[in-house]
């Protein structure tokens, strides 16, 4: 089967019911082609975790509220819980995995919350990390009201979001140093910059 | 290692795995398991006449289906009722799954496996129920009427009935110069953690031992009852609370009927089995807290000195009770606050209603408690025209008054006996930090602008560290780690950080040597749980205790391998080294090794612990009497009783004079939790009480209407606060150590949900004039409140 078809197959196979078709789902996921055959009810959330086994993106709702799931689509912050793994076909992701430098080295927005104590529990954390970056894309810039704005599809039972205020603003100011993309995988040796 | 980590701002250990997206979660785990379903009841009270399967028989990737009748006996039993209490005569709990009966909307009937969740959830919308809906009970009043019943046996829907007193509280109230009489309602919230419950139990047939992941905050207990529900040796269970996605008491609650029928199920079918809670199941079917209703009359003086205090309240407990009277006591007992009480009486109905059963949410009935005293201690203060921070200074008790034993019985019931704190001495705190006394200027100035603005504040002291007791495990590895574990769990609180702190300091190693394992009954298999602001106190306590045990061996073998009196020695930088000689010394690592004596050298560094290696006395045993093997101790640490925290919260709000829009504008937190292990985490903790006080205090509510439908089961209805609705925190800490413990702690993690109710209820209060009795309120609550008064009454001068 081509990577590039759409390809659909009845099946039997689990999970299949009711809809009996089984959609080979090809995308790009923190840069790296990855494939599967799932079911074309099958969420993106689901998808990502189970699919791919990429188990960061956490699941806090299924109704599209929490942004706990939330990932990049072509750069742009979505409700993983809300989408159709077979609509993303041919598209690319970058979740919570595809940030940190290949030494583990956090990126800057995730350095930014351990430095301000922007997470206790760590299961929100992905999903207002993601964000962060999708925001700090479009705001490069942002004063503390546009921030706690931005950072407002989010929630957090935790923290009582201080932490995490402080944290987009540090990573905002690290990030504008450097001149990298909020999106892009951190590389350290090129400064950030990739 | 001259850097002391005890009270420093420690940077997380935990967070950068997390950051990663390398956190194991429970639903992160067992991504071959089989998965449940649950059928829930929609209804709030019916019984079961019958149950078709047929239709799900068809689904593609079904594996079994179990109703009650399928259970064998054991699992046939009533789940425990953990807490048993003498007051508790007609105590009730439910099956794993239904007997014939359903008393709550979200009630598990029935079982589904299938081979992933996608499956089980068409099997489970292919099944027909029948039932026989009855009459409802909703609404701790409607309960306490008794027109119909809950359990049928019960005739008056209640489960207990409790007073407690101290003094006479009538006849001082009734010789006192001033009394007010009046109610106060609470609505129901609850915990809603941002990952909801989940169980993955794996049986080994080949070994016959069962492993349970569960997101518990009790993983000890939940081993305890699932070997007994599955009739197995303790040995042969294994329970690890892996990392869980926040807590706040919902998953003290155990065993959840999932945690007793996935691990059964995974022994019958001899597979993986996993359930995940979704979000609207974990509305319906994980417990709730706060609901009560509560009558007060208090006598007191021309100084508002509280003379006497006699208190009535219906605590709605939902359908089952197998969490006992914990709430509803701790109501009881903390309601006290700060106060010199000498006349108290207290009287609680804990009812059945045909909703999600009450355990303990963060505070666990203090929040009701504090916001009862603290509106009592602003009414007096408004019949008295008196600073309300007066009142409050006239009835404190004194700093030279503590240790003080009110003659009432705790939540563990030991004596409610405050240890220490200095009341008058944090309200200055207080007043400074939000600036008190400046407010009517300000409340001027804000009104020259047609601005409506107020002021409130509350107390609390909160129990916490409650026994019996936490243990830990301390071992230095001959490769240099320092291997540390507790039996409690961790919910986010930062316990791997805090822990490798305590240990850091006592071993005199590196923190990132110190690798801190909780919630894992594999490493320690005595625990209690991680419950009532107790973590940090009991087993940081304990992991204290047994690293003083590891360092005092340590400095035994040093002494015996350099021939240096302990005295003279010291432990710094990973060695024990001679003091003023710091060149003379040896390793930890290299006296975990010579502490087991060896006879294989299965490694270079092992050679030097081999019988050859090094002259020993030839007539005494390589392990003394009094010794064992290995550089490791484990200690326990259990308290005679509580160590009591406290606090106090100032807000000061913005009513918009057309919406009755709420704004808060500041928000202040003195806080006395002792000696800070952490003042970064400690920060962390109250920011985010406060934060969901914000929320108890103007978004939550558990809608339930008349029939027992809960009307706003998912995140877009229940409204839990954003960044948004968060005010910015100012936090001032003051430290008066326990006298109970060696590191002079209280717990930290309850206390900023606990009077935030009261302090923004007040506060309201003072910019509208309206009395504000029942929270939480919402602007348009507010807005018909302020639309109903009569025209004469002025606002913004109360």
């Amino acid at each position: 089967m081509s990577t590039t078809d759409h390809a659909a197959t009845a099946t039997t196979s689990p999970g299949g019911t009711p809809s009996g078709t089984d959609v080979e789902v090809v995308v790009t996921v923190n840069g790296v082609p990855r494939s599967a055959t799932v079911p074309a009810r099958r969420l993106l959330s689901d998808f990502l975790r189970h699919d791919l086994r990429l188990t960061g993106t956490h699941v806090g709702c299924e109704h599209g509220v929490c942004g706990a799931c939330t990932v990049l689509l072509d750069g742009a912050p979505v409700r993983s819980c809300l989408a159709f793994a077979v609509s993303i076909h041919g598209r690319e992701i970058t979740t919570i995995e595809g940030l940190a430098a290949d030494d583990g080295t956090l990126h800057p927005v995730q350095q930014a919350f351990q430095d301000e104590h922007g997470l206790q529990c760590g299961y929100c954390t992905p999903g207002f990390v993601m964000s962060a970056c999708g925001f700090l894309a479009d705001e490069p810039a942002p004063d503390d009201q546009t921030i706690r704005e931005g950072m407002s599809g989010n929630l957090c039972r935790c923290t009582g979001y201080a932490g995490i205020l402080a944290a987009v603003k540090q990573a905002a100011g690290a990030l504008r140093t450097t001149g990298a993309d909020p999106r892009a995988k951190h590389d350290p040796a090129a400064g950030g910059q990739r | 290692m001259t850097t002391r980590m005890v009270g420093a701002p420690v940077a997380r250990s935990e967070d950068p795995r997390l950051l990663r997206g390398e956190g194991r979660f429970l639903d992160d785990l067992g991504h071959d398991a089989y998965q449940v379903a649950i059928l829930r009841s929609p209804h709030a009270h019916a019984r079961i006449l019958d149950i078709d399967v047929t239709d799900a028989l068809e689904v593609d990737g079904l594996i079994a289906i179990h109703t009650f009748e399928d259970l064998p006996p054991r699992l046939q039993q009533p789940m425990p009722l953990l807490i048993p209490h003498p007051a508790l005569t007609a105590g009730r709990t439910q099956y794993v799954l239904a007997d014939g009966e359903v008393n709550h909307v979200g009630e598990a009937i029935l079982m589904v496996v299938a081979t992933d969740r996608y499956a089980a959830e068409d099997a489970v919308e292919r099944i027909t129920v029948d039932y026989e809906v009855l009459p409802a009970v909703v609404g701790p009043e409607n309960a306490l009427a008794a027109a119909q019943f809950v359990h049928e046996e019960i005739p008056d829907n209640v489960a207990a009935h409790l007073q407690q007193t101290i003094g006479d509280a009538p006849r001082a109230i009734a010789a006192a110069p001033h009394t007010l009489e009046f109610r106060l309602d609470i609505e129901r919230s609850a915990s809603t953690p941002m990952e909801t419950r989940g169980t993955y139990a794996r049986w080994d047939a080949d070994d016959r031992r069962l492993r349970l992941y569960t997101s518990t905050q009790a993983p000890t207990s939940v081993r305890a009852a699932v070997a007994s529900f599955l009739e197995l040796p303790l040995a042969q269970v294994e329970c690890i609370a892996p990392d869980i996605g926040g807590g706040f008491g919902v998953k003290i609650m155990h065993p959840w009927p999932e945690e007793i029928l996935v691990p059964w199920v995974a022994r019958e079918l001899g597979h993986d089995i996993k359930f995940v809670e979704d979000r609207r199941e974990h509305f319906i079917s994980s417990n709730h807290e706060r609901a009560q209703v509560q009558w007060i009359t208090v006598g007191f003086d021309d100084a508002g000195r509280v003379l006497g205090l006699d208190v009535r309240f219906i605590h709605d407990h939902g359908a089952y009770i197998p969490y006992g009277l914990i709430v509803p006591i701790i109501t009881s007992t903390q309601l006290i606050g700060p106060y010199k009480l000498e006349n108290y009486r207290v009287t609680f109905d804990s009812v059945y209603t045909n909703t999600v059963p009450v355990t303990p949410y963060r505070g666990a009935g203090r929040p009701q408690g504090c916001f009862a005293m603290e509106r009592t201690i602003d009414r007096i203060a408004r019949h008295l025209g008196l600073d309300r921070t007066q009142v409050r200074g006239v009835n404190f008790l004194q700093p030279e008054e503590l240790p003080y034993d009110f003659g009432l019985t705790f939540q563990d019931g030991r004596p409610y006996c405050y240890d220490s704190g200095d009341f008058p001495a944090s309200l200055a705190m207080l007043k400074t930090l939000i600036d008190w006394d400046g407010f009517e200027q300000r409340r001027a100035a804000a009104a020259a602008q047609g601005r409506i603005i107020g002021i409130g504040m509350a107390a609390y002291v909160e129990g916490t560290g409650v026994g019996p007791y936490e243990g830990g495990h301390v071992l230095v590895e001959p490769g240099g780690k320092v291997q540390v574990a507790t039996g409690l769990s961790t919910q986010g609180q930062g316990h791997q950080t805090a822990f490798a702190q305590i240990v850091a300091d006592q071993l005199g190693v590196a923190f990132e040597d110190v690798e801190v394992v909780t919630g894992d009954t594999r490493r320690f298999q005595y625990a209690v749980g991680t419950f009532a602001s107790r973590a940090a106190v009991m087993s940081g306590n304990a992991i204290h205790l047994a690293a003083v045990k590891v360092r005092e061996k340590a400095l035994k073998l040093a002494s015996d391998a350099l021939e240096v009196d302990v005295e003279d020695l010291e432990l710094a930088e990973g060695r024990v080294r001679v003091v003023g000689s710091p060149d003379t010394s040896i390793d930890l690592k290299v006296l975990a090794t010579l502490s087991n004596p060896l006879r294989y050298a299965f490694d270079d560094s092992a050679r030097i612990a081999t019988q050859f290696a090094t002259p020993a006395d030839p007539d005494a045993p390589p392990v003394g009497d009094d010794e064992a093997p290995g550089l490791e101790a484990t200690d326990y640490y259990s308290p005679v009783r509580s160590t009591f925290a406290n606090g106090m919260h100032a807000v000061e709000v913005e009513i918009d004079p057309e919406t009755s829009d709420i704004r808060i504008l500041d928000y202040a937190v003195v806080h006395d939790c002792g000696n800070l292990l952490n003042p970064t985490i400690v920060k962390g903790q109250v920011l985010g009480g406060v934060a969901q006080g914000v929320g108890g205090a103007l978004y939550e509510r558990m809608a339930y209407d008349d029939h027992g439908q809960l009307q706003n089961a998912s995140f877009m209805d229940f409204l839990i606060p954003y960044a948004t609705e968060v005010p910015a925190v100012r936090i001032d800490h003051l430290e008066t150590p326990s006298p109970l413990n060696p590191l002079g702690i209280k717990g930290a993690g309850e206390a900023g949900v606990i009077p935030t109710s009261a302090a923004i209820a007040a506060a309201i209060e003072d910019a509208t004039g309206i009395v504000i009795d029942a929270m939480p309120i919402s602007p348009s609550q507010l807005h018909e409140r302020r639309l109903a008064r009569p025209v004469t009454a002025g606002e913004g001068t109360p």
